[in-house]
């Protein structure tokens, strides 16, 4: 008879097998903490990015674009809290993981840190930052952790509509006059180089990509993600007759890939280091909202209490 | 959580007969549609400011109801005026004076205790005046009212919680809703104002007698506010006018940045 199987042993067993790990499971520390840093990161980046977009909702040069924009944003906010949820089954609140982000221990995506100036700038993010989200969580509907799996395949079933609002927005400026067109290649330029580095570090620096993979927390890596979204993005810009902004840029047949330039990782490094054009901004937002808001939850508290 | 699609758009309403008294009944229509407009767009300064998450989605929803009642009745209204106005002209290309909301309406937001008690005085006439519209002989706007009524049923309820909620949770939240309360009570006297042209339609059956809604309102509002240990003031005065096109500077405001990118580029499809 074979001795009993240790946790370690049974859990690895699963991952091996591409088993989804539930909430009640035993599972290693350092996968729970990975897990919580991962997924609340995740949510946060759903809320903060809600601001630069959130902020031309009143701006909205139709009624239609405003309407939609309005129900995409709220889907994002929507998103957040599927994922603070899924991250509270690892034994965080949201309170908490709020706390971690307002103090700048816990991160979110820096695509947020870049400022939205224009209206071209609302089309590009969702074209291109929402396109970009798709393709990692796509990928992401695969990790192991069956509650992050499970928000994923909700959240991914809302994000391709906001993509196509953020195409359908560039798409109209484009056919539209030369000073929208402009505002579209604008919002193009500032926006490419910013959305390649939402993937993350090469694979070799990667502080936690190893482990993550070797989790099935990750499944596919930062750079065959960012190429996946490279090949897509690139035909979508000829459409549009816009330029993306890499001279390198290139279609290598030999790979079956585009060839594109080197990320700015100097300027990746500034924003994830907290000196991004908006990172202040951002926080003391979230904060402001949060502090207005404590009366709030206060009353509500005191009210549920009393009506227990 | 309760989250909704936008509603869709007026391309999904039905092209109605133009009655004989097409004019009144255009503005009438168009006096709604502001409402809901500007109501909306007060609404959705909120994204991204609200106390916490699910009251971040629950604000949105109302946004989203109000600018999809705004389309519907715009879309009318271009409809009876017959010269080709699209909603996006109503909205975008008139100046304070051209529109006809109540001013109750166009106040800013406030802290989250303006936005809901204003939320509350609101619903509880809307769900009233809809009722009453839904019966209008009009088709066109009695199909609307019947869907946005089923919105404002919602919206009644989880404003007329928040009166609660405010009233008995802490002295903080009881005193921030009682200041909202005196400050909107002026406001509230012009949602039950007749004038000639809504007289004439309320004689053809199409537009409902707002004033007759007065007492039934005040018998929920009084209900309401006993319950949250809140209070009425004494006496408010009564301010009114936006149905004239006289504003509050704050209109203008909310314009100009509602209306800044259509003004800067005029013209252009979006
Ligand atoms: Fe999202
Ligand atoms: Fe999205």
């Amino acid at each position: 008879m074979s001795p009993a199987l240790s946790h370690e042993e049974i859990f690895a067993g699963r991952i091996a097998a591409d088993e989804r790990i539930e909430p009640k499971d035993w599972m290693p520390e350092g996968y729970r903490r990975n897990l919580i840093r991962q997924i609340s990161q995740h949510a946060h980046s759903e809320v903060i990015g809600m601001q630069p977009e959130g902020a031309w909702i009143t701006r909205a040069p139709s009624l239609k674009r405003k309407t939609v924009l309005l129900a995409k944003v709220q889907d994002e906010g929507g998103h957040g809290l599927y994922l603070y949820s899924a991250a509270e089954t690892l034994g965080t609140s949201r309170e908490e993981m709020i706390q971690a982000l307002q103090s700048g221990r816990a991160k979110y995506a820096s695509i947020f840190n870049y400022p939205c100036m224009s209206w071209g700038d609302v089309g590009a993010i969702g074209w291109l930052v929402d396109g970009a989200a798709i393709v990692n969580q796509i990928s992401l509907q695969q990790t192991s952790y069956g509650p992050y799996a499970r928000a994923m395949v909700r959240i991914c079933k809302e994000e391709s509509f906001h993509q196509r609002q953020g195409y359908d927005i560039m798409l109209n400026l484009c056919r539209g006059s030369g000073e929208q067109i402009a505002m579209a290649q604008d919002a193009l330029d500032r926006w490419w180089w910013p959305s390649l580095m939402m993937f993350g570090p090469h694979d070799a620096e990667s502080a936690h990509s190893s482990r993550s993979m070797a989790w099935k927390i990750k499944r596919q890596s930062n750079d065959e993600l960012r190429q996946k979204f490279v090949d897509q993005t690139v035909p979508q810009a000829e459409f549009l007759g816009l330029r993306i902004p890499d001279p390198k840029l290139q279609w290598n047949e030999e790979r079956g890939h585009y060839d594109f330039g080197e990320i700015d990782w100097e300027e990746f490094a500034r924003v994830v280091a907290g000196d991004g054009p908006c990172n202040a901004e951002r926080i003391d937002h979230h904060v402001r909202a949060h502090e207005d808001g404590a009366w709030v939850r206060k009353a509500m508290l005191a009210y549920e209490e009393r009506h227990r | 959580m309760s989250r909704r699609l936008p509603t869709a758009g007026p391309q999904g309403a039905r092209p109605h007969a133009i009655p004989r008294n097409g004019s009144d009944l255009c503005v009438l229509t168009t006096r709604l549609a502001d409402d809901a407009l500007i109501l909306g767009q007060r609404l959705s300064e909120w994204c991204s400011n609200a106390p916490f998450l699910e009251e971040e989605l629950a604000l949105a929803n109302t946004a989203l109801d109000c600018l999809g009642r705004a389309r519907f009745l715009y879309a009318r209204a271009g409809m009876l005026e017959g010269k080709g106005r699209d909603e996006d002209d109503f909205a975008f290309a008139r100046g304070p004076e051209a529109f006809a909301n109540l001013l109750i309406c166009e106040l800013p937001r406030g802290d989250f205790a303006f936005t809901l008690v204003r939320q509350f005085l609101f619903d509880s006439f809307d769900v009233l005046y809809l009722r009453a519209l839904a019966d209008s002989t009009d088709d066109a706007l009695a199909g609307i009212a019947a869907k946005a009524l089923k919105e404002a049923d919602y919206h009644l309820r989880r404003s007329q919680s928040w009166m609660l909620r405010f009233g008995q949770g802490t002295e903080e939240s009881h005193r921030r809703a009682q200041l909202a309360i005196s400050a909107l009570a002026p406001y509230t006297g012009e949602m039950f104002e007749m004038d000639v042209l809504e007289a004439r339609l309320l004689t053809d059956g199409i537009a409902p007698d707002r004033a007759a809604l007065k007492t039934p309102w005040q018998i929920r509002l009084s209900e309401t506010l006993s319950e949250a240990h809140l209070s009425w003031p004494e006496s408010c005065g009564n301010i009114s006018g936006g149905r004239a096109g006289r504003h509050t500077r704050h209109l203008e405001a909310l314009l100009d940045e509602m209306q800044a990118v259509t003004r800067e580029m005029p013209g252009l499809s979006w």
